[in-house]
C-alpha cells in the first residue's frame, strides 16, 4: 500500500506529491523530507554509480508506524520518494522497482512536453492517473 | 429577429392561465412562440404558424380541433402566449395517449414534452429531445427555431449570440451567415439544417472550423481557406444563428455549461442538426455514426492545419520541434495547463515533436478547447495518428524490433517487388537486399511499431530520425513511401548503414543481415532523409553503433563482401559476384577513408582487387564499415583517437585511395553496375549500392574480430582509432563525382590507410620482439630458479 509518492528535483524541492488521503499526512511529507537527506547521503556515497534504486533505511522514522520509505534517483538527481505501508509488504522489492521504474518513465514523458518547464509543479493529468492507477493497484 | 428582445420577452418564468411548466417546457414553449410570433408581437402567434406546428405534430385533426378549442384560441380569435403555451402542453398531452382535458394541463407531471415531427418541426422534434434533457439555455434565440442540438451548443448560441453579432462585423465569414440566418425565415430552416449538416459530422466538424477561422486571425494566417471553405456550407442555412454558434464558438469563452461536452451531446448535436432528411431514421443514424464525430477532422480543416504545418516545417514528412511547437500553440492564448495536456494526448509517440499527424490531431484538439469543447481524457480515435507507425515509431522499432512485429515483419516481406534488375548477377542474398530495401522503403514504414522501447532508445532513436529531417511517412500513405530513386538509394545505404550498426550485433550470417533488413529498410526510411551529406556519426547516440555514412553503407557492405569473401574464404553467404559494371564512383572518395581503419581489410581489399571488380563502390562501404567497427570498438579507444587521429587521417586516405584503386581496377564494372542504376540516379553521392549491406556489415565485423584477437590490444584500439578517425570523415565528399576524382581521391585514401597500416605493421612487430625477448628472459629465469625449486 503506497501512502506517498513524491517528485522532488534536484534542489530538493517537490515537484509532485501524490498521497493517499490518511490523517498525518504531514508526518509523511515530514519523513519525506528527511528521507531526502538519507538520499543524498546515498548519492555522495554511490560515486560513480548514478541511476540506483535504493531502498531507504526500513523503519527510518517512527519505527511504531511500521512504514518503510523508498528513494530512487535518477541521472539529474531528480528524486523520487515512496512511502509504504508495511503491513502487506514482504517482498515486494522488485514491485517497487518497477514502480520507480514506471515513475521515471511517466517524468521522461513529461519532460518531452514542450509546455512543461522544468522545475515546475507537475500537473498533468496523464502522469496523474498513471501514479493514481500504480499506487492504488499494489493496494 | 432574434434580438436579444426576444429573448428577454421569451423569458417567461410564469404561469398563465393556470398553466405550470417545467423549465423545459417553458423554455420549448418559448421557443416555438418565438418561432410562431412571425409578426415579432410577442403576444400572438400567428395562425399559420400554429396550425403548421399542430400538423407538425402529427395529431388527427379533430384533436387539433380539440386543442384549440381547449386552449381558448378559438374563443379569442389568436394564439396568445398562454393559449399558445396551454396548446403546446395539450399537444403534449395528446401525444402521450393521454385524453384531453384542461385539467390534465396541471395534473399530468412528467409529459414529455410536444413532439412535431414535420420537416420543418423537426428542429422542434429534435428540439424537444433536446429540452427534455433539461438543459439551463437561457431563452436567448433568435426568433429561429429552437435550436440546437446540444443543450450545450443551444447555451452557446445564446452566450455567443452578442458575440456572433461582433464576429459579424469581424470575420468575413461570419459575417455572411449572421446576415443570413436572422433575415431568412425560420420555415427554411430545415433545409438549411440539412444543408448544413450535409454529413453527420459536418455541422460538428464545422463549429470547429469556423472556429478557428475568426480564432486564428490572431495567427499569422488569415483562415481564408477555412473560412471560405465553411461558407458555402453556411450560406445557405438559414438558422445561421445556430451556425453562428457553431461559429462564434472561438469567440465564446468556454463557459462552464460547455464542458460538458461530451460525446453524447455532442451526438444530439451531430443528431439534430443533421437534419439532411426530414426522416428520424436518418437521425438516428447519424446518431449512431457519429459519435466520433466531434473529434473527427473535416477536409478543410485537415488542409488548413496541413497549410500550418507547412509554415513551421515544409516538409511534411518533417516533425516540427517541441519549441517550435510550442510557440505556435501558445498563439492560441489558451492556458499552459491546458496546451500541456494537449501536447500530452496527440504527441503519441512521446518524443517531444510533432509529426503532420500528431499536429493536426493538437491543433484539432486546440481549436475544439477554443470552441469550449472539454478536452479528453485520452485522445480520441479519429485523432489517432495512424500514421504512428509510418513515423519514426515505424522506422525505431523496426530497427530495434524487427523479430517482433511480425505483422511488420510480414509486411516488409511483402511489397518485395523490389527491383530485381539491379543486379542480376549478385548473388541471391545481395539481390534481395536491395529488393528488400527498395520496396520495403514501403514496408518498412508500414511498421507499426511499438513506440516505446525503452525511453533511451526510442529517444536515441527518434532524436536520430527527427535530426535527419524529416519522417518519412507520409501522413496519407504512410505505406507508400513513395519509392523515389533518390531516396531509395539513400535509404538503402542509409538502412545499409543502419542496419550495419544493428546487424553487427546480429551476427555473421547473411540471414541475419536479411532479417536485418526491415530494420534497415526502416533505417532507410529515416536515413534517406538524413542524408544531407553530414555524417550520421554526427547523430548517432552511442550505445548502437552510429549509423555509417549513408554514402558509405552500401559500398561499404559491398567491399565487405567483396574483401570477405576474398579474404576470410567467404564468409560471407557468396556475395562476391559483381556485374563487371564500373560506374562512377561517388563512394570511392567518401570510403576510402573507412578502408584505413582496417590494415587486415585493406590487405584484404587488397587481395580482392584481383578478385572482385566492385571495388570502387565498395571502398566507401569499406571506409564506412571499419567506421562502423571502429565505433564498436572505440567505445575503449577513445582516449587514443586523438593522438591517432591525426596520422591515421593522412593514413586513410593513402589507404583508401591504394584500396580504392586496387579494387577499383579489378572490380571495375562488376559491382558498380549494379549499384550504378542505383546509386548514380538516386543518391547524390551517397554511394548507395544496392548490393547487399546487411552482409557487410557482419562480415566486417567477423573480419574485424578475426583482426582484433590476434591483433594486440594497442592494434586494436589504434584500429579503433583509425576507425574513429575514418569514419569522423563527414567531409568527404558526397558528390556523384567524376570517376576520376573519385578514384583519385579514393587512391589517396588508400595510400594512406596503406601507411597507417605499415606503421601498425611496424610497431606490431616490435611488440612482437619485445614480447619474445621477455619470453626468453623469463625462460632463463626460470632455469635459473628451477635448480632451487629443489631445495
Amino acid at each position: 500500500l503506497v501512502l506517498l509518492s513524491v517528485i522532488c528535483c534536484p534542489q530538493n524541492y517537490p515537484l509532485y506529491i501524490r498521497s493517499v488521503p490518511t490523517e498525518n499526512e504531514l508526518k509523511f511529507h515530514y519523513t519525506v523530507h528527511t528521507s531526502l537527506d538519507v538520499v543524498d547521503e546515498k548519492i555522495s556515497a554511490m560515486g560513480k554509480a548514478l541511476v540506483d534504486q535504493r531502498e531507504l533505511y526500513l523503519g527510518l522514522l517512527y519505527p511504531t508506524e511500521d512504514y518503510k520509505v523508498y528513494g530512487y534517483v535518477t541521472n539529474s538527481k531528480v528524486k523520487f520518494v515512496m512511502v509504504v505501508d508495511s503491513s502487506n509488504t514482504a517482498l515486494r522489492d522488485n514491485e517497487i522497482r518497477s514502480m520507480f521504474r514506471k515513475l521515471h518513465n511517466s517524468y521522461t514523458d513529461i519532460m518531452c512536453n514542450p509546455f512543461y518547464n522544468p522545475g515546475d509543479r507537475i500537473h498533468s493529468r496523464a502522469f496523474d492517473n498513471m501514479v493514481n492507477s500504480m499506487m492504488m493497484q499494489v493496494c | 429577429m432574434r434580438g436579444g428582445g426576444s429573448s428577454s420577452s421569451a423569458e417567461p418564468g410564469c404561469k398563465m392561465e393556470g398553466l405550470t411548466l417545467s423549465e423545459a417546457e417553458q423554455r420549448y414553449y418559448c421557443d416555438l412562440f418565438s418561432y410562431c410570433d412571425t409578426e415579432s408581437t410577442k403576444k400572438v402567434a400567428s395562425n399559420g404558424r400554429v396550425l403548421e406546428l399542430f400538423r407538425a405534430a402529427q395529431l388527427p385533426n379533430d384533436v387539433v380541433m380539440q386543442i384549440m378549442e381547449l386552449c381558448g384560441a378559438t374563443r379569442l380569435g389568436y394564439f396568445g402566449r398562454s393559449q399558445f403555451y396551454i396548446a403546446l402542453k395539450l399537444v403534449a398531452v395528446a401525444q402521450s395517449g393521454l385524453p384531453l382535458r384542461v385539467e390534465s394541463l396541471n395534473t399530468v407531471k412528467d409529459l414529455p414534452l410536444p413532439r412535431f415531427v414535420v420537416s420543418k418541426n423537426e428542429q422542434e422534434s429534435r428540439h424537444t429531445a433536446l429540452y427534455s434533457s433539461d438543459a439551463d439555455n437561457p431563452a436567448s434565440y433568435s426568433g429561429v427555431i429552437p435550436p440546437p442540438p446540444g443543450r450545450i451548443q443551444v447555451k452557446k448560441g445564446s452566450v455567443s449570440h452578442d458575440a456572433v453579432q461582433q464576429r459579424t462585423s469581424t470575420d468575413q465569414q461570419e459575417s455572411t451567415s449572421p446576415v443570413v440566418s436572422p433575415q431568412q425565415s425560420p420555415p427554411t430552416s430545415p433545409h438549411t439544417w440539412r444543408k448544413h449538416n450535409r454529413h453527420p459530422s459536418g455541422g460538428n466538424n464545422e463549429r470547429p472550423l469556423a472556429g478557428p477561422g475568426p480564432f486564428w486571425a490572431p495567427f499569422s494566417e488569415a483562415q481564408p481557406g477555412s473560412s471560405t471553405s465553411s461558407d458555402p456550407i453556411w450560406s445557405g442555412h438559414s438558422p445561421p444563428p445556430h451556425q453562428e454558434n457553431w461559429v462564434s464558438f472561438a469567440d465564446t469563452p468556454p463557459t462552464s455549461a460547455i464542458l460538458a461536452m461530451h460525446p453524447a451531446s455532442v451526438q444530439d448535436q451531430t443528431t439534430v442538426r443533421t437534419v439532411a432528411s426530414a426522416a428520424t431514421t436518418n437521425e438516428i443514424r447519424r446518431q449512431s455514426s457519429s459519435y466520433d464525430d466531434p473529434w473527427k477532422i473535416t477536409d478543410e480543416q485537415r488542409q488548413y492545419y496541413v497549410n500550418q504545418f507547412k509554415t513551421i516545417q515544409p516538409d511534411l514528412n518533417g516533425f516540427i520541434p517541441g519549441s517550435a511547437a510550442k510557440e505556435f500553440f501558445t498563439k492560441s492564448k489558451l492556458p499552459i495547463l491546458e496546451l500541456s495536456h494537449i501536447w500530452e494526448l496527440s504527441d503519441f509517440d512521446k518524443d517531444g515533436a510533432l509529426t503532420l499527424d500528431e499536429f493536426c490531431a493538437a491543433f484539432h484538439l486546440v481549436v475544439a478547447r477554443k470552441n469550449g469543447y472539454d478536452l479528453p481524457e485520452k485522445l480520441p480515435e479519429s485523432l489517432m495518428p495512424k500514421l504512428i507507425d509510418l513515423e519514426d515509431s515505424t522506422v525505431i522499432p523496426v530497427i530495434s524490433e524487427v523479430g517482433e512485429q511480425t505483422g511488420e515483419v510480414g509486411y516488409s516481406s511483402s511489397p518485395a517487388e523490389a527491383p530485381p534488375s539491379k543486379s542480376p548477377s549478385m548473388p541471391s542474398l545481395n539481390q534481395t537486399w536491395p529488393e528488400l530495401n527498395q520496396s520495403s522503403e514501403d514496408t518498412a514504414i508500414v511498421h507499426p511499431v511499438p513506440i516505446r522501447m525503452t525511453p533511451s532508445k526510442i529517444h536515441m532513436q527518434e532524436m536520430e530520425l527527427k535530426r535527419t529531417g524529416s519522417d518519412h511517412a507520409n501522413p496519407t500513405s504512410p505505406l507508400l513511401v513513395k519509392p523515389p530513386d533518390l531516396s531509395e538509394e539513400n535509404k538503402m545505404s542509409s538502412s545499409v548503414k543502419f542496419t550495419a550498426g544493428n546487424t553487427v550485433t546480429d551476427g555473421y550470417s547473411s540471414s541475419d543481415s536479411y532479417a536485418s533488413d526491415p530494420e534497415q529498410i526502416g533505417s532507410t526510411v529515416t536515413r534517406q532523409r538524413s542524408h544531407s551529406g553530414t555524417s550520421p556519426d554526427n547523430t548517432a547516440p552511442p550505445p548502437p553503433p552510429p549509423r555509417p555514412h549513408p554514402s558509405h553503407s552500401r559500398s561499404s557492405s559491398l567491399d565487405m563482401n567483396r574483401s570477405f569473401s576474398v579474404t576470410p574464404g567467404q564468409q560471407q553467404a557468396g556475395v562476391v559476384a559483381y556485374p563487371p559494371a564500373v560506374p562512377p564512383r561517388p563512394q570511392p572518395s567518401q570510403g576510402a577513408g573507412p578502408h584505413v581503419h582496417r590494415p587486415v581489410d585493406a590487405e584484404g581489399l587488397i587481395a580482392h582487387t584481383s578478385t572482385s571488380p566492385q571495388q570502387i563502390p565498395e571502398q566507401p562501404n569499406f571506409a564506412d564499415f571499419s567506421q562502423f567497427e571502429a565505433f564498436a570498438v572505440s567505445g575503449v579507444n577513445k582516449e587514443e583517437e586523438d593522438e591517432i587521429e591525426m596520422h591515421s587521417e593522412v593514413l586513410q586516405v593513402e589507404k583508401a585511395t591504394d584500396s580504392a584503386s586496387s579494387l577499383r581496377v579489378a572490380k571495375a564494372d562488376g559491382r558498380v553496375e549494379d549499384k550504378a542504376p542505383a546509386n548514380v540516379p538516386t543518391s547524390a553521392g551517397k554511394g548507395t549500392t544496392p548490393l547487399a549491406p546487411p552482409p557487410k556489415p557482419i562480415r566486417r565485423r567477423l573480419k574485424s574480430e578475426d583482426e582484433l584477437r590476434p591483433e594486440a590490444e594497442e592494434h586494436t584500439q589504434k584500429t579503433g582509432v583509425i576507425a574513429a578517425v575514418l569514419a569522423s570523415q563527414p567531409s568527404i565528399p558526397r558528390s556523384v563525382g567524376k570517376d576520376k576524382k573519385a578514384i583519385q581521391a579514393s587512391i589517396r585514401r588508400n595510400k594512406e590507410t596503406n601507411t597507417v597500416l605499415a606503421r601498425l605493421n611496424s610497431e606490431l612487430q616490435q611488440q612482437l620482439k619485445d614480447v619474445l625477448e621477455e619470453r626468453i628472459s623469463l625462460e632463463v629465469q626460470l632455469e635459473q630458479l628451477r635448480p632451487f625449486s629443489h631445495l
